[in-house]
């Protein structure tokens, strides 16, 4: 361990964390709304260790929807990161088994982007930095997750005090964040239209699988214009 | 324990797996396959947009009117800001409408 690096990591990780630990508390908070315990939240932030995933977690996981189905889309929703590993794989060749496999664990967004930066410009990717910079983000996070849940468990109607719309917002900002991607316009139209439709004739859980079908599909069908072999853009998840 | 909270433990690890293998994923397909076919490429690409519009447009549609409207006034602001000021002031529109209004 390079002690300088290491700090590095963390001065680096530092505003990202104090970015991101409203989110870890609003998790917390909807989590003991949607019916889980102070230790549940905490077991899922500490293991999971993706926000936008856990919030599409507790979401479904409220509404009653199917085991498997709350997997796939956590899975679905993180999916951006399968290209992530595969272009930060160049950078941390020289990382042992056990190092990788502590990397690949906390590679997060801002992780992804700011190794790929240090890279750039020409910075060592060592385990030090990249070890600072992911523990600075990932353990206040879980210490939010704790504060946010203490504070859910108090509130007794969510609705009255209007917590029930945070959750849709924060998809629709996760939504408006990806909105420079390719064929942005078309695959939401289609997943809205979709989701929409399912949810009337088919019903909870079923628009979330139907709906997305019909954007991706969209996607695939539509004309190709990328160049291939770019590097894959970089969303915020907060 | 009870069994629905054990579920809900294995639930959470299931996740926790889910979301290692996406981490790991691109990694180990990297070093097997050189190159994605294009229409492969762009379906991944459409799927965290197209999942995520599934939790909205149907709260916004029959979400009632209270909460279509803090979503509009929550969207607007989303078009230049961020999530967190989307949040705050999604947030009170809704509790003016609630409180105020209806």
């Amino acid at each position: 361990m390079n002690r300088d690096e290491f700090r590095q990591g963390l001065r680096g990780g530092f505003p990202i964390m104090v970015a991101a630990s409203p989110f870890g508390a609003l998790f917390g908070a909807l989590a003991v709304d949607n019916g889980f315990t102070i230790a549940d939240a905490v077991f899922m932030s500490a293991t999971v260790y993706a926000g936008a995933s856990q919030m599409v977690g507790i979401e479904l996981f409220g509404n009653n929807v199917q085991p498997w189905l709350v997997v796939l889309s956590v899975f679905a929703v993180n999916f951006r990161h399968v290209l992530y590993s595969a272009s930060i794989a160049k950078h941390i060749r020289h990382f042992t088994l056990v190092q990788k496999f502590f990397a690949f664990f906390l590679l997060i967004d801002p992780q992804y982007a700011e190794s790929e930066r240090r890279a750039e410009h020409g910075l060592p990717v060592s385990f030090s930095w990249y070890l600072g910079f992911g523990l600075i983000i990932y353990f206040p996070w879980i210490i939010n997750t704790a504060i946010g849940a203490v504070f859910g468990q108090l509130i007794g109607d969510p609705k009255a005090i209007g917590l029930d719309v945070l959750l849709p917002i924060y998809f629709l900002g996760l939504v408006l964040g990806f909105r420079k991607r390719d064929r942005f316009l078309p695959v939401v139209a289609a997943s809205s239209v979709a989701s929409v439709a399912a949810m009337h004739f088919v019903g909870s859980p079923w628009h979330v699988s139907i709906g997305a079908l019909a954007g991706v599909l969209l996607a695939a069908c539509l004309p190709q214009e990328r160049e291939p072999g770019e590097m894959p853009a970089v969303e915020k998840e907060a | 324990m009870d069994v629905q909270h054990l579920n809900l433990i294995y639930l959470i690890i299931a996740a926790a797996v889910a979301t290692f293998a996406t981490r790991v994923g691109g990694y180990v397909l990297i070093t097997q396959l050189k190159h994605i076919p294009p229409r492969l490429e762009a379906a991944l690409n459409a799927v965290p947009a197209a999942v995520l519009t599934t939790l909205v447009a149907p709260a916004f549609v029959y979400g009632g009117f209270d909460v279509a409207a803090s979503m509009l006034v929550a969207f607007a602001v989303g078009l230049r800001f961020s999530t967190l000021r989307m949040l705050l002031v999604g947030w009170v529109a809704v509790m003016v409408v609630r409180h105020l209004i209806l």
